[in-house]
């Protein structure tokens, strides 16, 4: 049982004079769920892409299933039964299910000709492993990202796989998803699979693992039975820092609604959703992904106009029928996907931080004032405590917490009175999530008004002082924070 | 010691802007090619400044489609849209043309200002097929360019419109102080103008991070359609300007005058270091480009043996060594940024 499939024994690696990692070890036993966890740059990538053959350690090896290895290929790794599942997922698009599952077979048969009849009886092998149904013809570009990822896994599985490491899998994956993903770790934890699964999600960790490896900065902080871990001990492991979560109360709350929304709806999104938000206030919107709560979003950004009902502002009806409308009624939107909708990644923070209010920096025909412009990039710069050396370096050098935090300053620095965060702490690490937090808590208690929408329970706990929980594109629940709890959320949720 | 740091020293200039000492490389060998090989025929004023006077025509289309393709796009409905500008002016001037064969005062002035709004509307028009419309500006423009060109066509079953006062073109075909082209000076104008507009308006910001992401662009509240539309008018105008001097120096306007510019326009942006997916190219790499390939013309009519069949030859093979080129720069920079 207790049999060892994995050591990793001092592991170092360097990249151009950066230690990536620094003396780590751990080990997997046959069919253990172990979770790698740590913040973005701590070196989880690269121990994983070690294990996978992508790269070389520069000193240390890898004992695999017995044997001892200084270093291995990525084809031998798939030979051993090492397969990674990227977030990415590798898989093609424009393929249906079937021809995605039964290509890597067919290439390796070297097959001349195709039939389709063996292509879908080994489909259907492959999905029947884990107990899951997919029309086999449906194109994979079609599929949700839980049906995708549940094809490469399917697929990594149809190999003699004996670990499979997971990046980051529920990143994109709705309560629901995450829990089938769950049972099906289980059902390979029972064919003695092993898992490694890299989350720096704290319940996933408490949830789904026997034992857990955290790194910090390319050195290995903790490693042991997840038994023994709690959430205080968690993020200072993650982090270094400790931090007491304090809920959020507001302090100065307007007499008057400065937004309200009046039986609002777009059909088959959302209907009848009313609700009101002070100047002070934080409310929170949850609900599963297909609850409706991001056409609400984006509704009352004007990305989606409303059909039904109307949107008030400072008790005024409102027509949001662009983005630039609800800037210009003091309207600020942290989208859900921070680099394909909050940033302009190759371009530099500078320009990012400027863009929304570029028009009120200029002077004559529309010429940008440079001495301003360079003056608001530092004030925000500071404000936030975004991390770089140079606010002409492109956006794509930061790490996630610190291109929020320019999604954030972008829309700050057009002094909304309403701001709506869609996900705002999606994808980012414990120690800038905590930063964030305390921004948006600071800005309620200054007067702003604010909406976040969010899937992450302890974060509308913590944060919201009103909640609302969406499902089938209504409202099921208006709680108050003092009632509310993550259980009760929860079950209305679902 | 000393020659490793000046490589090392000339290396980081050279990658600042690679684009653009590419090309002032590029233009300085083939230079100093014609100085060794045809010095009298190719180094004379008068040859330096019939260049001057040609290259405008295209080199205003170019920069039309170098501000479609910072947004993303493309514009390739320029030589229809000045060939359709030119023609409708030349129309007029023979309207106006006096009995004498002279021209009113106001005559050049106006068709200049009519050719301007001609561009504009013909550019709004690829504006709101794109923006409103959603058409892929490949095939928005490459459709709107048939059809202006179809419009030319219909309105001179393919003959040229030459009845024209000659007082036209020989106002354009003057020079400033006896040096300066008025060709050069109109298409200086308009490259000044778009400089400032790219590097000094909220204008010229907007269009790059529109380039960058146009779903960025719309969450971070830009009018992306208003842009848009902004964007194909002054390539519109760029391209009848440019019907305005092809109708001074043909002194005729035809439907298939200038076919060969639209492939030598692309090829000029992209060696000018202009991003095909948008949001980058600076407009001194634009103009470096248009001067290299008017040289490269010029010099390559200096050799008999050369007939000028082989130019399309030529143009197609260096725009595909360009992009070829740039993607093992791009890679190159990828690969470092890894590690």
């Amino acid at each position: 049982m207790a049999e060892t499939l994995l050591r990793a024994q001092s592991i170092h690696k360097s990249f151009v004079g950066v230690h990536a990692l620094k003396d780590v070890s751990f080990s997997i036993r046959r069919g253990e769920i172990h979770c790698l966890a740590g913040e973005n740059g701590s070196g989880k990538s690269t121990l994983i892409k070690i294990i996978s053959g992508v790269y070389t350690p520069d000193a240390g090896h890898i004992e695999f299933d017995g044997h001892r290895y200084s270093r291995i290929t990525p084809i031998e790794a798939i030979n051993l039964g090492i397969q990674v599942i990227y977030q990415d997922f590798s898989i093609f698009p424009n393929l249906t299910v079937m021809e995605n599952l039964a290509l890597n077979t067919e290439l390796a048969a070297n097959r001349k000709l195709v039939n389709w009849k063996r292509i879908r009886r080994v489909a259907e092998e492959a999905l029947a492993k884990i107990n899951v149904r997919i029309d086999l013809d449906a194109y994979v570009g079609s599929l949700s990202v839980a049906e995708k990822q549940i094809i490469a896994i399917s697929r990594a599985l149809m190999f003699n796989t004996k670990l499979i490491i997971m990046d980051e899998p529920t990143t994109a994956l709705t309560k629901k998803e995450v829990r089938n993903l769950f049972a099906i770790i289980l059902q390979l934890k029972e064919r003695g699979i092993a898992t490694l699964f890299v989350s720096h999600k704290l319940n996933e960790v408490f949830e789904i693992s026997e034992n857990f490896t955290i790194l910090r900065s390319g050195e290995l902080v903790a490693t042991g039975s997840t038994k023994d871990l709690d959430d205080k001990k968690f993020s200072y492991y993650m982090t270094g820092r400790t931090f007491e979560s304090r809920r959020f109360v507001p302090k100065t709350v307007s007499k008057d609604p400065i937004f309200e929304a009046d039986r609002v709806g777009i059909p088959g999104s959302f209907e009848d959703v009313s609700f009101a938000l002070h100047g002070g206030e934080i409310i929170g919107i949850t609900g599963l992904l297909d609850s409706g709560r991001t056409e609400l979003a984006l509704s009352m950004f004007g990305m989606k106009p409303i059909r039904e009902g109307e949107f008030r502002v400072d008790g005024t009806k409102v027509e949001l029928t662009s983005p630039r409308a609800a800037i210009n009624h003091g309207i600020g939107y942290v989208p859900e996907d921070r680099l394909s909708e909050g940033l302009f990644l190759p371009r530099s923070i500078g320009d990012n931080i400027v863009i929304t209010e570029l028009d009120s920096l200029t002077k004559k025909f529309g010429i940008v004032d440079a001495e301003r412009r360079d003056e608001e990039i530092r004030t925000w710069v500071g404000n936030l405590a975004i991390a770089t050396p140079d606010p002409d370096n492109a956006c794509q050098t930061l790490s996630g917490g610190n291109q929020q935090r320019v999604v954030l300053a972008k829309w700050l620095a057009n002094s909304p009175r309403i701001l709506i965060l869609n996900g705002p702490t999606v994808g980012v690490d414990i120690g800038s999530k905590h930063d964030i937090h305390t921004i948006l808590q600071e800005l309620a208690n200054e007067g702003m008004g604010i909406i976040i929408i969010t899937d992450d329970l302890p974060e509308v706990v913590e944060n919201c002082s009103k909640i609302l929980v969406m499902k089938n594109g209504r409202i099921v629940a208006k709680l108050d924070a003092e009632e509310a709890d993550e259980q009760k959320i929860l079950s209305y949720m679902l | 010691m000393t020659t490793p740091t000046l490589l090392k020293k000339a290396q980081g200039i050279y990658r600042s802007d690679r684009h653009v000492w590419r090309l002032i490389i590029m233009i300085a060998l083939w230079l100093i090619f014609m100085a060794i090989t045809r010095f009298r025929k190719f180094y004379t004023l008068i040859n330096f400044q019939t260049m001057a006077a040609q290259f405008p025509e295209f080199g205003l289309m170019s920069l039309g489609i170098m501000l479609a393709m910072i947004t993303g796009g493309i514009d390739l409905s320029v030589v229809g849209a000045a060939n359709l500008t030119s023609i409708l002016m030349a129309f007029l001037l023979i309207n106006l043309t006096t009995a004498t064969g002279g021209l009113p005062a106001y005559a050049i002035p106006l068709v200049f200002l009519l050719a301007i709004l001609l561009g504009a509307a013909f550019g709004l028009f690829n504006g709101l097929l794109v923006s409103k419309f959603h058409i892929p500006p490949i095939l928005a423009t490459m459709g709107s360019g048939e059809l202006f060109t179809g419009i030319c066509m219909a309105m001179t079953n393919g003959n040229a419109i030459s009845k024209f006062s000659r007082a036209y073109s020989r106002a354009i075909n003057n020079r400033l102080f006896d040096m300066i082209p008025v060709q050069l000076i109109i298409f200086t104008v308009m490259a000044v103008i778009i400089w400032f507009l790219l590097s000094k308006t909220a204008y010229g910001s907007k269009l790059y991070l529109l380039g960058t992401s146009p779903t960025v662009a719309r969450f971070s509240g830009l009018k992306t359609d208003r842009l848009l539309m902004q964007t194909y008018m002054i390539s519109g105008i760029c391209a009848a300007l440019g019907g305005m001097i092809m109708l001074a120096n043909y002194n005729s306007a035809r439907a298939d005058y200038g076919t060969v510019y639209t492939l030598q326009c692309v090829l000029i942006v992209v060696l000018g270091g202009v991003s095909p997916v948008g949001g980058r190219g600076k407009i001194n790499g634009v103009v470096l480009a248009i001067i290299l390939l008017r040289l490269l013309e010029t010099g390559l009519n200096r050799f008999p043996k050369i007939s000028s069949y082989y130019i399309s030859l030529i143009w197609g093979g260096v725009l595909i060594l360009v992009m070829v080129l740039n993607y093992f720069t791009e890679n190159a920079k990828v690969k470092t940024t890894n590690t």
